[in-house]
């Protein structure tokens, strides 16, 4: 595999969706803890969601702006076909992505009001557990093969429903959904470090760990039929065994540092088992960014284009890590109160 | 139809900074399937049931306006608000005075929730491109997404140092946190920026050469040199400081004639005037600039604006009046001889092209650019008057605050700045019409095929329209209600 410009895009694409899912994603997740809160301890799991989420969500967020942006830029021939076959599914996730980041604020600063209060808390937490579904079904779309038409005369229901309303789309949206809040639960441990609250998300991140193991398994199973290409890739790909045995030894250390309550290497090995499902997809796929047919070098832009892009984006880089690193060493690594 | 196969253009297209060729031969093979119809019949004579013939396109454009016409106040404010909060922190670490951090803390709240909303609704248009112009975004994307790529860094900074300032006052030292309000406050400004220079290629497009309908040899960096550039982004970029401070000095003014002595009202007028008043009154000078290079490179969007159906020399120029594009004449306009040609020109005598130099299928809607261009300018000069003054009295050292009238029109002008924003975006966006890409693209060929695209306009245009109400009235209780019980009211906490 020769590196060209498109193929390093690809790979950029493909690292900011792994940010998005990994810190994005773990927001999704929070609103999903927030809206199974419960026992003894309810209101301060709620409100630890929220602190460990106020500081950092925005900024989570930008990484799929960054995702979209560079596949238009860059896979225009790709973006355009997304954007029509999954026009439903992509306008209920923006649907949810709106709820969920205004009902967060609006409970932030909103009135000291209990009831209000609430109900903004249950919007927030509704639009977090349905938006990664849809983010899912989108990207189980992808998967099938099933956008791959290249004309959308003909039957509304063939070109604009069937690609994503299938139930390996929605395994897959479930597979995200028990993955952030795995990620979110996992996270929060390490959090909570030293108060009861970590015994609640110690034991939610277990529970998801085995909501994602058996889920998992389901949308592999679904993939025999539904997304041929990708399963031949899981099963058989050059790169398929490596990334399955590095993906179970993070799943295995996560689960085994949760038991053990080593929180933090919990955290980093549940991360990367997260990173690595998603990675797997990737080489699973490879070298078609839409299967069936279209690869990462027939959607891509001209050379020109993609140059620059690449020069902008180690411009950002530089901007955009240390950044990073200040905004989460303030909020994430000198926890004290 | 075939989405794939469709064609956009024909003729190649000079680089030069010529004015564009207007009858290109674009509508060749341009659609067929039911937007042929649009373009093989004269556009205007569909403009009257175009709601019923194409709802679809149309039902697209609305839900492109409407979530425009939603975000750019967000955007807006988040250029502007940043910069005063930062202002009254500033001036709290400098004089120790409580009421400048009370202020710096309300606005930053003010700053979050509409930084959210903003962010969340800014998401919607950057996948909206797409879902409602695919073709648009497949031709364009690999030459105007430059400007996007770099103001998704900018929005991201902005995003990470907001976090920063919001919950970061206890955990940084000061130096560090006036510092991370300034980054929020210059990358807010320098992703607007960005976004509408994108917006500017849209109007002038550069950086390509079109052979067989195809862009070629793409040049985005000279794309974003696009000649529209400049003007709109500092229009747009004085715009946001001049509607943001106007719309806060109006709030507090109206709030000061009721009860004068507050000092939280005093100093938050004061700072809010120091940020609008400059931009107003560079406004026009930034319009002068706008206004010739419409002439310029856009001359039909220029007479779409001034009404102007005849091309002539001493062209004069129209306040008010109403369009009627079946006699081609604006009536009950007020004519000042030979202003127009002046204005676009700076020669009295300038030929200023009317539309009867152009074919009928390639004028923009004339009543509602000329309308909108009306209540801009009108709007807009009003604020640099009310500006003017209040700068001259102020330094003479005239406290304004006590004096009446000139607070009465400072609160008349407070949402003036953003009926300005809306009126000139629709001036920009619907006197492009009908093209997408100004002479390249037309809006027709570029919507999605995906049918019933009412239900995503009506969805979203009632999301919206229930986050306004929720969002106006959070402003009130969070940011605007005097503060009751701190020292900002010295005298009414001791006697409380």
């Amino acid at each position: 595999m020769t590196i060209t410009p498109a193929i390093a895009i690809a790979g950029v694409v493909m690292a900011a969706l792994t940010f998005y899912v990994l810190f994005a994603g773990a927001d999704f997740g929070g609103g999903v803890w927030d809206f199974l809160a419960s026992g003894p301890r309810k209101k301060e799991q709620r409100d630890v969601i929220s602190h460990a989420l106020a500081p950092i969500w925005e900024a989570n967020h930008v990484w799929l702006i960054l995702v979209i942006v560079l596949l238009f830029t860059c896979f225009p021939a790709a973006f355009s076909t997304i954007a029509i076959a999954l026009h439903i599914p992509l306008s209920l996730m923006l649907f949810g992505i709106v709820l969920r980041g205004s009902a967060f604020i609006f409970r932030s600063y909103g009135s000291d009001q209990d009831a209000a209060q609430q109900w903004w808390g249950r919007v927030f937490a509704i639009a977090s557990i349905i938006t990664p579904v849809l983010l899912g079904v989108c990207v189980g779309a992808i998967a099938t093969g099933g956008l791959g038409m290249t004309s959308f005369s003909g039957p509304f229901v063939e070109h604009f429903v069937t690609p994503w309303l299938t139930a390996f789309g929605f395994g897959v949206g479930l597979m995200a959904l028990a993955l952030f809040s795995f990620l979110a639960a996992v996270y929060l441990t390490v959090e909570t470090e030293g108060t009861p609250l970590q015994d609640d998300f110690r034991t939610r991140a277990l529970w998801s760990a085995a909501a994602v193991f058996v889920l998992t398994f389901g949308v592999l199973a679904l993939s025999w039929n539904a997304a041929p290409m990708v399963r031949a890739g899981l099963v058989a790909g050059s790169f398929a065994l490596p990334i399955h045995v590095v993906t179970g030894i993070a799943a295995v250390t996560a689960i085994g540092a949760l038991w053990t309550r080593r929180f933090r290497l919990a955290r980093a090995a549940a991360a990367a088992q997260v990173a690595f499902i998603l990675w797997g997809w990737a080489a699973a796929q490879y070298p078609y960014l839409l299967p069936p047919s279209l690869t990462i070098e027939a959607a891509a832009a001209p050379s020109r284009t993609l140059v620059l892009v690449l020069w902008a984006l180690a411009a950002g880089a530089c901007v955009l890590f240390p950044s990073l690193f200040y905004l989460f060493r303030i909020f994430k690594m000198q926890r004290s109160s | 139809m075939d989405v794939q196969q469709r064609d956009v253009g024909e003729e190649e297209y000079p680089d030069e900074q010529e004015q564009r060729p207007h009858a290109q031969k674009l509508a060749r093979g341009a659609g067929t399937g039911k937007h042929a119809l649009l373009v093989d019949a004269p556009l205007r004579s569909l403009r009257a049931p175009l709601v019923f013939v194409m709802p679809d396109l149309f039902a697209a454009r609305s839900q492109m306006a409407m979530s425009l016409a939603f975000h750019i106040i967000f955007a807006v404010v988040g250029i502007g608000l940043p910069a005063l909060m930062v202002i009254a922190e500033y001036r709290w670490r400098r004089t120790g005075e409580a009421v400048y951090l009370d202020l710096a803390k309300r606005w930053s709240r003010g700053a979050a929730i509409l930084f959210a909303v903003g962010a969340v609704s800014g998401t919607v248009l950057s996948f909206e491109l797409g879902l409602l112009w695919p073709e648009f975004m497949k031709q364009a994307g690999p030459i105007i997404g430059m400007p996007f790529s770099l103001e998704g860094f900018a929005f991201f900074t902005e995003a990470i140092f907001l976090g920063i300032y919001l919950y970061g006052w206890e955990r940084i030292s000061a130096r560090a946190h006036v510092a991370s309000g300034i980054v929020v406050a210059v990358s807010g400004a320098i992703s607007g920026i960005f976004v509408v220079i994108a917006n500017a290629w849209m109007n002038t497009p550069r950086g390509f050469t079109l052979v067989d309908g195809k862009f070629t040899n793409i040049d985005p960096l000279a794309a974003m040199l696009t000649p529209a550039a400049f003007p709109q982004t500092l229009h747009m970029t004085l715009a946001a400081y001049a509607a943001t401070g106007f719309a806060v000095a109006g709030i507090h003014a109206l709030l000061l004639l009721r009860d004068p002595t507050n000092t939280f009202h005093r100093h938050a007028f004061a700072i809010a005037l120091l940020v609008g008043a400059p931009a107003a009154i560079l406004q026009p000078l930034s319009g002068d600039i706008s206004a010739r290079y419409v002439a310029k490179q856009q001359p039909v969007k220029l007479a779409a604006m001034e009404g102007d159906f005849v091309t002539m020399r001493g062209a004069p120029l129209r306040i008010g009046g109403i369009p009627n594009e079946a006699e081609r004449k604006t009536p009950y306009a007020i004519e000042i001889p030979k202003g127009l040609s002046f204005l676009a020109t700076h020669d009295f005598n300038a030929e200023i092209k009317g539309l009867n130099d152009f074919p009928v299928n390639e004028w923009p809607p004339v009543a509602i650019v000329h309308i909108a261009f009306q209540i801009m300018v009108g709007l807009g000069s009003f604020m640099a008057l009310v500006a003017l003054i209040a700068l001259v009295l102020q330094w003479r050292k005239r406290d304004i605050i006590t004096i009446r009238w000139l607070m009465m029109a400072i609160v008349l002008a407070a949402p003036m700045g953003f009926i300005c924003i809306e009126a000139g975006w629709t001036v920009t966006e619907v006197g492009r019409q009908p093209w997408v890409i100004y002479g390249i693209l037309r809006t027709a060929n570029a919507v999605t095929p995906m049918p019933g695209l009412i239900v995503p306009f009506l969805t979203f245009t009632a999301l919206y329209i229930f986050l306004g109400v929720i969002v106006v009235w959070l402003l009130y209780q969070q940011v605007l209600r005097s503060p009751t019980t701190n020292e900002s009211r010295p005298n009414r906490a001791r006697a409380a």
